[in-house]
């Protein structure tokens, strides 16, 4: 055991150096040949199963699941990406747990759904591995469409466009695609680069013109793109991050935990990202495990998820508050902060408990801390946009907004749980619905 | 716990379940092994006249399977034994000493003439086996040379080759037949009539099992060739269970012992052999599948149900089913049933109602909570839904009182019993009385 463990304040390389590449590795090793014939075995084949209604994008699970079973994995991921055609992303991020797998009769037979994630995996690993693209582009149809998001929202759109054949140009602030694939997933979910793989992959469609470092409302206006192109979809995602409402919150190591989760996933070397002795996370969410759990990944003594309600409330799956409790991510419930202090930078962050209905009970807890992530919801950001509902961009079941020729999907846009799957869905259909508008 | 001894055409063993003549009795080593297990006999595999035979020194067999890669049907291309007669004699004496309380059946292969049947038979005598099979129904490489089941789709020939033997031993005979025949009670009267002591049925299946779909041939493939071989394993045990019965209910064959093979691999399955009429069974597959320990859950499963039916030894299960097996023009028509499915087993899969309605009457409703019953008006009681449905006992077939009224027909189910025989639309019908 290193020494530097124990070591208070921030620093990299609390392990010994091997230890990183166990740590990070991938959360679910895929399925082998053998395992996926097994798991594909105790497939029912339902009527109507229950599982494809389950799934945001609809995937065919059933009917890929045989084809694994009968030998030909590249006809079952043809089948997953007609669907979902970042269907090897959606395999190592879905919450298969509260979807499909929720669904799956032999979870209510027997208590152990059919691995629907890990065979969706084996079958879109199969097809991709061998860089094969199943999908040709339809002959030019001479319309552009602007797509501002390269995340799964706007890859999906603009891949059904260009696979319509449509031109598409998508724009996207940061300097690498992917958006929250490529900057806000752990980097144990999804390792050795897959997901600009998955980019790569996806583009061989042909047709898809990619701008980084192009965001709205600096290079590109919505204005702008309106006036140049034949359609427009809006899929950047949520940019701003949730202040914590706590005095002090300025202080030195109160930092977003999306920031630290993107920054885990774009250093070259994890061993090289400094962290906190004792981490403190705010939220309930993906983001707050994601957050927590890479924390004690890089070695962090004390990691402790502060969520202001119960459990029960968690937005995060119980697979998710298990997998930080398996790590030793102490998760605390019904407690909000109220000042963070240090002097300059964090040194202790102090939460009152809550009752149920969020009143105060005047109990307060301090917990030391040298990091404290707020993930504790993001927000859109950008003006001159559509009109809202809540604060997201307002669609219709089509992904329409209140504009004319302009198009949302993902999480900036109202509808759905913001998850990599939904986007995708979303994507998808708004792409349908702007083919069918301009081709008519 | 219920008592097992056996006694079969005068042979006696601890329990009713053999190794069937095949690879796994093919010498010394494995059959102590198997006796050690708890088999209450073998059937030696098939000694012929040397030269020994030879096998293939490619693959011997093929498989079919279900769901994770459980074998449910085996095919296979072996010949008799290819070690010299002498060995397989010596090994046959030392084993049959070792084991006294074991049954030791000798199966018998020779060409078809009198002469090396009256000389094979003092040397089985001699090692103390307690009786001979006649090995007429291997299907694939002896019967080209005019063995096997060659011998066994030719009435005639088993007639005359089981009247030679019994002629030329004092040994109880048994005639294995073959199953690759169009009416099996045939070759069980020529038997009977040459004075076969029992038969056993059935040997394996002509078959093959699979195609390679790159080299295009069938398998197992030998060099890029493939020929037929002999099929067994659970999937032929309905086969073997209605030939049989064929051979108990025939009044004329109703004293032939049988001794009951064909996919026996659970107690279960065995006691429906002896239900049917079989007065023990002989197991090969199972065995070579799971190892010899199966025979111990055999053992146990059976002596459990005799005890639960008050059966204290096997005699009294034997033939217990016979009786109710009959022809199709003798079941009753008035007997109505309908689908049952029990909501608190349901798993909602959903596959009663594909199957009911895509392939059958329409008669599975389903509603948008994917809740699936049972429409009386349609359901036919065909069965399907029970058969597909993943879930033991979640779907049954209930019986209609008599009295009630179908909803299906809108007539009162009939109190007595009527069949096609006498059924106004069966054109041959004979007047009700």
């Amino acid at each position: 055991m290193s020494q530097k463990m124990f070591e208070p304040g921030i620093t990299a390389g609390r392990l010994e150096a091997s230890a990183y590449a166990d740590q990070f590795s991938d959360l679910h090793p895929p399925l082998d040949p053998h395992e996926a014939l097994v798991a594909a075995d105790r497939c029912y084949f339902c009527h109507d199963a229950p599982c494809i209604t389950a799934c945001p994008t609809d995937i065919d699970i059933p009917l890929f699941i045989r084809q694994i079973a009968t030998g030909t994995p590249d006809a079952a991921a043809k089948t997953i990406l007609s669907q979902n055609i970042m269907g090897g992303m959606c395999a190592r991020v879905c919450p298969t747990e509260q979807l499909c797998e929720q669904a799956c009769v032999r979870e209510i037979a027997e208590g152990k759904p059919v691995k629907i994630g890990e065979l969706q995996r084996f079958a879109t690993d199969h097809l991709q591995q061998q860089g094969k693209h199943p999908f040709e582009r339809a002959a030019p149809t001479g319309k552009r469409v602007a797509v501002v998001g390269a995340g799964p929202a706007g890859l999906s759109c603009a891949h059904r466009l260009a696979m319509m054949g449509h031109d598409v140009v998508v724009h996207d602030a940061r300097p690498k695609p992917g958006g929250l694939n490529e900057y806000g997933i752990a980097t144990y979910k999804t390792p050795n680069g897959f997901a600009q793989a998955e980019v790569d992959w996806l583009m061989q469609i042909g047709g898809i013109t990619m701008q980084t470092g192009s965001a709205l409302g600096a290079e590109i206006t919505l204005e702008g793109l309106k006036a140049d192109y034949d359609a427009v979809f809006l899929g950047m995602g949520l940019g701003g991050v949730n202040a914590l409402g706590a005095t002090g919150e300025d202080k030195d190591g109160v930092l977003d935990a999306v920031d630290f989760i993107a920054d885990l996933r774009q250093a070259g070397d994890v061993a090289q990202v400094p962290i906190g002795r004792d981490v403190v996370v705010i939220g309930g969410g993906m983001t707050a495990i994601d957050a927590a759990v890479q924390a004690k990944l890089l070695g962090a003594l004390n990691v402790t998820l502060v969520y202001r309600r119960g459990r029960d409330r968690m937005n995060a799956s119980v697979f998710e508050q298990d997998l930080a409790a398996s790590k030793g991510v102490r998760i605390v419930n019904q407690a909000v902060p109220v000042a963070v202090h240090g002097n300059g930078a964090v040194r202790e962050i102090e939460f009152e408990y809550v009752d149920a209905d969020m009143q105060g009970t005047g109990q307060m807890l301090r917990l030391a801390a040298d990091q404290v992530f707020k993930a504790i919801g993001q927000t859109l950001q950008g003006d001159a946009l559509p009109a809202l509902e809540g604060r997201k961009i307002k669609v219709d079941d089509a992904g329409r907004t209140s504009v004319d020729g302009v198009w949302a999907g993902g999480d900036c846009a109202s509808g759905g749980d913001d998850l990599t799957v939904t986007a995708v869905a979303e994507g998808r259909d708004a792409a349908m619905d702007i083919h069918m508008t301009l081709v008519g | 716990m219920a008592d097992l001894r056996s006694e079969f055409v005068g042979i006696k063993s601890p329990n009713p379940f053999w190794l069937a003549s095949a690879p796994p009795t093919d010498k010394e080593y494995n059959v102590r092994r198997a006796f050690e297990a708890g088999w209450g006999g073998v059937v030696w595999k098939t000694l012929g006249i040397d030269p020994a035979v030879v096998n293939v020194n490619g693959p011997r067999y093929g498989a079919i399977y279900g769901a994770d890669r459980r074998l449910l049907g085996l095919n296979n291309i072996e010949l008799i034994t290819d070690r010299p007669l002498a060995l397989n004699l010596q090994e046959i004496k030392t084993v049959k000493r070792d084991y006294p309380d074991r049954a030791m059946v000798v199966s018998l292969m020779v060409p078809c003439e009198e002469e090396p049947w009256k000389y094979i038979l003092p040397l089985v005598e001699e090692t103390g086996a307690d009786g001979v099979e006649l090995n007429f129904g291997c299907p694939h490489g002896m019967s080209e040379r005019g063995m096997g089941a060659a011998v066994g789709q030719v009435p005639e020939y088993i007639e005359m080759v089981t009247r030679w033997v019994k002629a030329s031993t004092r040994m109880p005979v048994i005639v294995k037949l073959t199953p690759n025949i169009a009416d099996i009670r045939k070759p069980a009267e020529a038997a009977q009539r040459g004075g076969a002591d029992a038969v056993s049925l059935i040997n394996t299946i002509n078959s093959i099992t699979s195609v390679d779909l790159d080299l295009f041939a069938p398998e197992p493939t030998i060099d890029g060739k493939g020929a037929h071989g002999g099929y067994c394993g659970p999937a032929v045990k309905p086969i073997a269970l209605n030939m049989v019965a064929e051979i108990a209910r025939d009044p004329g064959l109703a004293n032939m012992p049988i001794s009951g093979i064909g996919g026996v691999t659970t107690w279960r399955d065995a006691a429906e052999f002896i239900a049917l009429g079989a007065g023990n069974v002989q197991v090969c597959t199972a065995a070579m599948t799971y190892g010899f320990k199966i025979v111990q859950e055999m053992i146990s499963g059976l002596s459990e149900y005799m005890d639960e039916k008050g059966m204290t030894s096997v005699d009294q299960l034997v033939r217990k089913a016979v009786p109710n097996v009959t022809d199709w023009n003798q079941l009753n028509l008035n007997y109505i049933a309908k689908a049952k499915i029990n909501q608190d087993l349901c798993i909602s899969c959903g596959r009663c109602f594909a199957a009911c309605e895509d392939t059958s009457h329409q008669a599975i409703a389903m509603d948008e909570d994917r809740v699936f019953s049972v429409l009386d008006d349609e359901c036919v009681a065909c069965n399907l839904c029970v058969n597909v449905c993943p879930v033991e006992d979640c779907i049954t077939m209930e019986a209609m009182a008599p009295g009630a009224t179908d909803p299906r027909t809108g007539k009162a189910v009939e109190p007595h019993y009527a069949n096609w025989t006498t059924h106004p639309n069966n054109p041959a019908a004979t007047a009700a009385e």
